[in-house]
């Protein structure tokens, strides 16, 4: 197993106020992480630092070379996308695939095969000619999840996929996402206040809250005292 | 009608300014989305000032205005790019700056009433024999890259930290997007004029808006109303001998009234039809 994303020791914060310190963690090839925590404790902070969106304050992420740039898919939070915007679905999830096409400017034959059998994946093909704007919460995080799903082959990162979404299109995406996970061995970091259910699924765990509470396997987080504090309070609370 | 044609600056002022409509309507649907809308307005008093500095100095106004309205250009969208000046206040100040200083330069040298209005509200006489190659050279460029990138583009429109996050250089196609304005705005602001530029950026794009739904159409759309409405804005300008710049502005906002219309008429048929299927 390779080592994929190394992180040493980083700090992460917003103009002058820290919001995590001290990360370290590493991933493989292969992984599922996922990460949890309180709202506010910068799960998102730290998606968009691997997202090459920030720039940690201290400290590095370190690639491994068989990995760059245009093989990440991203899934944000909260999309600076304006309400208003005129495209069509098809549109938007065929963007997910420019960063393949490198030398010809124009989409391909492949990449239209690859969106629309991601489109049909999450069943969004009916969609195909509607408005982005005019679809529901639901259907745009679906749209969206597509568009990330055509732009990596390598590496996931979703940062809470399921918010909104009902519970049946809520598992069938989990089952998606484990799926590209075992069959096609890709990397996910999915960022998740499922934790349940993520226990299921991932093979480690990043609890955060400032800075590292916990990283480790599944199993290791399930016995240890933070991740029984943190199911068990999820219980209390359902 | 077809007899205004043989005049050559009419006929010059026909090719380029098609070309330019062009561009400033493919342009300004990107630019009105980024929130970018006035751009058009700050970069032409930019230009009016680079131009006002070259006339005084005896300089080709082509030659200056090109280069500094880029570097402003980019400046602006850089500026909107982190959140602690607003776009709107840094185009504010760049644009009323600019102006005054062009103004007042302008004004140190006697006898040039003319040179600013021309700029100011354009003039079909302003292209010169000499300018029509460069003109057309950049504009037929501007077309070719902005084709070519024109999927990139969108993505860097539609969703820029998602573009960021998946390795297209998204400042890059910033940058790009910064100088095909700058270029296209120097080349039309002589014809249409230095305050009523931006409006070829903001009317085609906000009328094909209110039809059109997917982005493509909504670009196809606005070049098609930009180019009918500079035509049409020519021809009336020419047989009531009314300024170029302000006719295909009036011509745009007669367009922009009828999209207005279809889209709220469609919107009553499409509930209509709702009410009749319960
Ligand atoms: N753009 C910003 N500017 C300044 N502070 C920010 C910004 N975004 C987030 N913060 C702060 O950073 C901290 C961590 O935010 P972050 O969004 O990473 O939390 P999170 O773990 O993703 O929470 P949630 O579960 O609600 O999504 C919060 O205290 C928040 O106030
Ligand atoms: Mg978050």
């Amino acid at each position: 197993m390779k080592t994929l994303i190394r992180c040493k020791d980083v700090t992460l914060g917003y103009e002058n106020m820290t919001v995590l310190e001290h990360v370290s963690f590493e991933l493989n090839e292969g992984d599922y992480l996922c990460v949890v925590g309180e709202n506010g404790a910068g799960k998102s902070t730290l998606i968009k630092c691997l997202a090459g969106l920030k720039r940690p304050s201290e400290g590095q992420i370190e690639f491994s070379p068989t990995i760059s740039r245009s093989d990440v898919g991203y899934l944000p939070q909260q999309t600076a996308i304006q309400r208003d915007f005129p495209a069509s679905v098809r549109e938007v999830v065929m963007s997910g695939c420019l960063n393949h096409s490198r030398l010809i400017p124009f989409y391909t034959k492949a990449d239209r095969q690859r969106a629309a059998a991601h489109m049909e994946e999450l069943g969004i093909t009916d969609l195909a000619g509607r408005s982005y704007r005019e679809l529901s919460g639901g259907q745009q995080q679906r749209v969206l999840l597509a568009r990330a799903l055509c732009a990596s082959e390598k590496l996931l990162m979703l940062d809470e996929p399921v918010t909104g979404l009902d519970p049946i299109v809520t598992s069938e995406i989990y089952g998606i996402i484990r799926e590209v996970n075992r069959k096609y061995g890709m990397t996910v970091i999915m960022v998740s206040h499922d934790v349940r259910t993520a226990v299921r699924s991932a093979n480690k765990i990043l609890h955060l809250k400032h800075t590292v509470q916990f990283f480790g396997s599944t199993e290791e987080y399930l016995a240890s005292s933070t991740g029984r504090e943190f199911l068990g309070g999820q219980r209390e609370n359902a | 009608m077809l007899e205004m044609f043989t005049y050559p600056f009419i006929l010059r002022a026909f090719v380029v300014g098609t070309l330019v409509s062009l561009c400033s309507a493919l342009l300004g649907v990107n630019l009105v989305l980024k929130r970018y809308s006035m751009i058009g307005d700050g970069l032409s008093h930019v230009a009016f000032s680079a131009m006002a500095v070259a006339t005084v100095m005896n300089w080709a106004p082509l030659w200056v205005a090109i280069p500094v309205v880029i570097a402003a250009s980019y400046v602006l969208l850089r500026l909107g790019a982190n959140d602690r000046l607003s776009g709107d206040s840094a185009i504010a100040l760049l644009s009323t700056g600019a102006l005054a200083v062009g103004i007042f330069i302008i004004s140190m040298k006697s006898g040039i009433n003319t040179d600013i209005n021309n700029y100011m509200f354009g003039s079909v006489l302003a292209i010169s024999r000499s300018d029509v190659t460069l003109s057309v050279v950049l504009s037929l460029a501007v077309l070719a890259l902005y084709v070519l990138f024109y999927n990139k583009i969108f993505a860097v429109t539609f969703d820029e930290p998602f573009a960021k996050a998946t390795g297209v250089r998204a400042d890059f196609y910033n940058m790009l997007i910064a100088v095909l304005t700058a270029v296209t705005i120097v080349l039309g602001m002589r014809m249409i004029g230095a305050l009523l530029i931006s409006s070829l950026i903001i009317f085609p794009a906000m009328s094909s808006m209110r039809v059109f739904k997917c982005f493509r159409n909504v670009v196809i759309c606005s070049a098609a109303i930009s180019v009918v409405c500079f035509l049409a804005g020519l021809i009336i300008s020419y047989e009531c001998s009314t300024p170029t710049g302000a006719s295909v502005v009036l011509i745009n906002i007669a367009v922009f009234a009828v999209f207005c219309a279809v889209a709220f008429f469609r919107g009553r048929i499409a509930l209509n039809g709702a009410d009749s299927d319960k």
